[in-house]
């Protein structure tokens, strides 16, 4: 069609002064249209991750003017004992987190799936806590982990037989209690997109198991498992992005006490950069968080690949 | 036998296998709104103890709503409100605009442009949370300082690299025959933008809606940088100096987690069917 009308449009067009072609018409609408969205993301993303890339090299001084130290922040960094710790916190609570999540949310989603209208009542009251605001539910479970006999976690423990915890308030217990917090809120995510890839199964494959005498747990082994697999990746894709940079929970509930004993990079970074004005190394910081999440949605993806062939 | 799911635990009826399914149903709802009851309960009770926080109200009052109101924690939720008002139209106009260049045009540089969008969402804004601080104190060329400004809180959550990909992945679904119609109608781009192609992607409007809201409610970070004094802090960075304050005890906090907690609740409630679209697509995508 548009082979027969461009003949048509040249014929009518002033010969002298040619007319933009249609391409290039097209091409300066799409830039026209994506401004908006390509200048806030240079604004707030590029240009933000440019000049942190450049404050960490320098020692960063309001008043005196920067001063060029080369790769000195990333040496205090690695040589810093609190980076360690910092460093080593925040890859138990990702990998924890990410762990708890992932097996529970299956198994849940397992206990879970089928078409029953009550099922779908308990999966929208379990959802719940993935879309709460962080920093609110933070603040009810920092009143839920309070330490004494009366402690809302502690009571409910107690009915167990269980003697009361500490939870937050001890060095031994405040990074794992927080943990317990971020698997509540991991759990109810995984699980429904355990629950969306459930659907995709091909429930001839049960059927035919069922008729070849296959266990519950085999079926599940050799049909369910398989299947999910991509989902589990994507999970897995995801938690290596977010995993480290946990930030919120960890301010709300402990901000990294007590001494120091739940201290994130996320938090070392913002009492460094806010508080002791150590622009510099907070900047180097950042980056070293952004090489570790990189490097470690790489080891994901290279793990992906060799399990896909 | 039938199944519908992998363990067939609807095909389990008797008594026995009936109670361990109440117990166990019963057992996860308790356990994940089993908080957010508390909270709800307890908001509205009279609980100046830390530590009293239970799933049984005592009585009912309004006190802590009331004494919220010193606190200006209403304040602070007019705060919100403003950023999350202005940030999610700021938000969707610029998905929209975005994904119609990406789903309907083809040019060179759209690769790239692709992968720019992709690259922020691998991206955690936490990371450049430092240097961003430093950019919003004074903007480069325009050397403007929106520190303590509700514009330091909108403009960064202005461009939302997942709402663009879902924007665009729906608007490559509008038959390409309607555009060219009107096209042929003599409507100008704008024209065909407007009247044909977002009026299309109205339920993709609502997944990005319902999604942009819970991220833009959610901000903390952002705020904490911005927001320098308590004029212009937003009820999810408040929540903490509410905590501290011996006079009015733990009422107002929980009076005002609550307030800080139920729009996300209600707009996930509302738009639920949207809400799990955005999910599946999001989670698919990273």
């Amino acid at each position: 069609m548009t082979s027969t009308l461009s003949p048509a449009r040249s014929r009518t067009a002033p010969p002298r002064r040619p007319a933009v072609p249609a391409r290039r018409r097209g091409t300066l609408t799409a830039w026209l249209f994506l401004a908006p969205a390509l200048l806030l993301f240079l604004y707030f993303k590029f240009i933000p991750m440019a000049l942190g890339l450049w404050k960490s090299l320098f020692k960063v001084q309001t008043f005196l003017g920067d001063e060029w130290v080369g790769l000195d922040n990333y040496r205090t960094i690695i040589t810093d004992d609190e980076f360690a710790a910092a460093i080593w916190h925040s890859v138990v609570l990702a990998l924890g987190t990410t762990a708890g999540s992932l097996v529970l949310g299956l198994v849940l989603a397992l206990l879970i799936e089928g078409p029953a209208k009550y099922l779908w009542f308990v999966r929208t009251a379990a959802f719940l806590p993935v879309v709460t605001t962080m920093a609110a539910v933070s603040e009810v479970w920092r009143i839920m982990f309070h330490p004494g006999d009366t402690g809302m976690l502690n009571v409910v423990i107690g009915w167990f037989g269980l003697d009361p915890q500490p939870w937050l308030a001890s060095e031994h217990s405040s990074l794992w209690s927080i943990m317990l917090m971020s698997v509540w809120r991991g759990t109810p995510y995984d699980m429904m997109i355990f629950l969306a890839g459930l659907v995709g199964v091909d429930r001839s494959l049960y059927e035919a198991a069922a008729v070849d005498g296959a266990s519950t747990w085999r079926r599940l082994r050799h049909i369910t498992l398989p299947a999910l697999r991509p989902v589990f990746w994507i999970l897995a894709t995801l938690a290596a992005i977010r995993g480290l940079r946990v930030f919120v929970e960890v301010y709300v509930l402990t901000n990294g006490g007590p001494n120091g004993s739940s201290e994130v990079l996320m938090t070392l970074i913002y009492k460094l950069g806010f508080q002791k004005n150590e622009l510099g190394v907070a900047s180097a910081g950042g980056i070293v968080l952004f090489l570790a999440t990189l490097a470690l949605t790489v080891v994901v993806q290279t793990l992906r690949r060799r399990q896909a062939t | 036998m039938r199944f519908d799911s992998a363990l067939g635990l609807e095909s389990r009826r008797g008594p026995a296998a009936t109670a361990a399914k109440v117990v166990l149903y019963a057992a996860m709802v308790l356990v994940f709104t089993g908080p957010l009851l508390g909270l709800l309960v307890s908001a509205f009770g009279r609980t100046l103890d830390p530590t009293a926080f239970s799933l049984w109200p005592d009585d009912f009052t309004l006190d802590n709503f009331v004494l919220a109101k010193d606190q200006n924690v209403y304040l602070y939720l007019l705060n919100s409100f403003v950023v999350v008002g202005f940030g999610l139209l700021l938000q969707m106009l610029v998905s929209v605009f975005a994904a119609y260049a990406l789903a309907r045009k083809r040019f060179r540089g759209m690769t790239f442009v692709m992968l720019l969008m992709l690259a922020t969402m691998m991206l955690p804004e936490e990371i450049i949370a430092i240097p961003l601080s430093l950019v919003l104190a004074d903007l480069p060329v325009l050397h403007l300082d929106l520190i303590g400004t509700y514009a330091g809180m909108i403009l960064p959550v202005g461009a939302w690299g997942f709402s663009i990909l879902v924007m665009t992945e729906f608007m490559k679904e509008v038959p390409v025959e309607l555009e060219e119609a009107a096209r042929i109608d003599g409507a100008g781009e704008f024209r065909i933008f407007a009247t044909i192609i977002v009026p299309l992607c109205r339920p993709a409007l609502g997944v990005i809606g319902v999604f942009g809201f819970t991220m833009i409610w959610d901000q903390y970070l952002l705020p904490l940088i911005v927001s320098t004094d308590s004029t212009t802090w937003t009820l999810p960075v408040a929540l903490r100096s509410l905590r501290s304050n011996e006079e009015v005890g733990i009422g107002v906090l929980l009076a005002a987690s609550l307030l800080a907690l139920l729009p996300s609740i209600i707009a996930f409630l509302a738009f639920q069917r949207q809400f799990m679209r955005g999910l599946t697509s999001g989670a698919v995508k990273g």
